[in-house]
């Protein structure tokens, strides 16, 4: 069932994330409509957490992550999937 | 993930060389940047005739970090530079971006002032409850019993309602938005941006060090889900009902005023007209 799904999706949303400007206010990650991204683990040169793209698959590439980042650290789009 | 990514629309609108910006983690300044910028290129404006002018503090800063022509005037008086800007070269689009204690406080007489003459001008007020840059004092726009650097057991006056005073003073285009609500500033802001006439735009955002951590709000996530909870969108409501007196008053989001009315040139022109007849060649038109 899931992979009929995939299958039929026209679209892929994708995240761009620069980690060297993000802060680590979460904000992105909070209002994710879908939960496609999540904070890593990982720190910057900063000393901050910064957001992963996680889960691809649940991303519709709405483009809110990059709306609402106070830091242009992020910025989604849709992008069409070739056959 | 083969092709190349595409760039960040916003990017092109910044001076990258000077990122990342000084504004807190959370701070909702970048959030209204980021909406300005998409609301720029939505409406097309020719970039070498749009020019921003801030004030001092905070959102003061937003004018060094827009690859626009900007402007960082003197505290309080960046309507008074935009104003001139505007009548010396009427072909330009001019932006006031500044902040609550810039544009209500000092600069209040010259926010009410530029409304009741409907200079056309856009002012965009971040308003985040307080005086971030100088360390949180009291704002006139502080809720009631809320704590400041400078009012420690509360705040004992009640703030501004910036949207009813610049109604009522005259402006053609008034709105307020939360930075929870991008997608509706965004185009609200391409409204405001095209409007003929003094258009004010409030956009309330969080001040994650400073207000909220001092009142013990919780972080800036907390505030925008605060947002989300309390504010009831009501377009063309009564300017005089969307106060913000106390922090738990439903806050009351949407575009209240969109009326047509001739602008500061228009007048000018007309009465010189009538005075001067054909002597008279009109300015700016």
């Amino acid at each position: 069932m899931a992979e009929a799904a995939a299958k039929k999706r026209k679209f892929r949303g994708v995240v761009v994330i620069k980690p060297e400007r993000c802060k680590g206010c979460e904000i992105c990650v909070s209002f994710c409509p879908t939960g496609a991204i999540s904070m890593s683990t990982k720190f910057n040169s900063k000393g901050y957490h910064y957001p992963e793209f996680s889960n691809p698959d649940k991303c519709t590439g709405c483009g809110l992550c990059g709306m609402y980042c106070p830091d242009f650290a992020i910025y989604g789009y849709r992008e069409k999937i070739e056959e | 993930m083969s092709t190349t990514l595409r760039e960040n629309p916003v990017e092109q609108f910044l001076r990258t060389d000077r990122m990342p910006h000084i504004w807190c983690p959370g701070c909702g300044i970048g959030t209204s940047v980021n909406c300005f910028a998409r609301a720029v290129l939505e409406c097309g404006i020719d970039l070498d005739k749009l020019c921003i002018v801030s004030g001092i503090g905070c959102t003061g800063r937003v004018a060094g970090y827009l690859r626009l022509d900007s402007f960082h005037t003197t505290h309080g008086r960046a309507i008074p530079f935009a104003t001139g800007l505007k009548l010396a070269n009427p072909d330009l689009h001019v932006v006031v971006y500044s902040g609550d204690g810039d544009l209500a406080a000092i600069g209040g007489n010259h926010l009410i002032h530029a409304a009741r003459r409907n200079i056309d001008i856009t002012v965009i007020c971040v308003n985040n409850f307080n005086y971030g840059m100088t360390g949180g004092q009291v704002a006139p726009t502080t809720h009631h019993e809320k704590v400041a650097t400078t009012t420690p057991y509360g705040d004992p006056e009640y703030p501004f309602n910036l949207p009813d005073l610049a109604a009522s003073c005259g402006a053609v285009f008034v709105a307020r938005w939360t930075t929870y609500h991008v997608v509706q500033l965004t185009k609200t802001l391409v409204k405001a941006l095209n409007k003929k006439g003094f258009s004010f735009v409030e956009i309330l955002a969080p001040c994650p060090t400073l207000y909220l951590r001092r009142n013990k709000l919780g972080t800036s996530v907390d505030l925008m889900k605060y947002f989300k909870e309390k504010s009831v969108i009501k377009h063309g409501a009564n300017t005089k009902e969307v106060g913000l007196e106390t922090y738990d008053k439903e806050i009351i989001v949407g575009e209240f005023v969109d009326i047509d009315k001739p602008d500061y040139l228009d007048n000018y022109n007309e009465i010189m007209k009538k005075r001067l007849g054909d002597k008279f060649q009109p300015w700016g038109r």
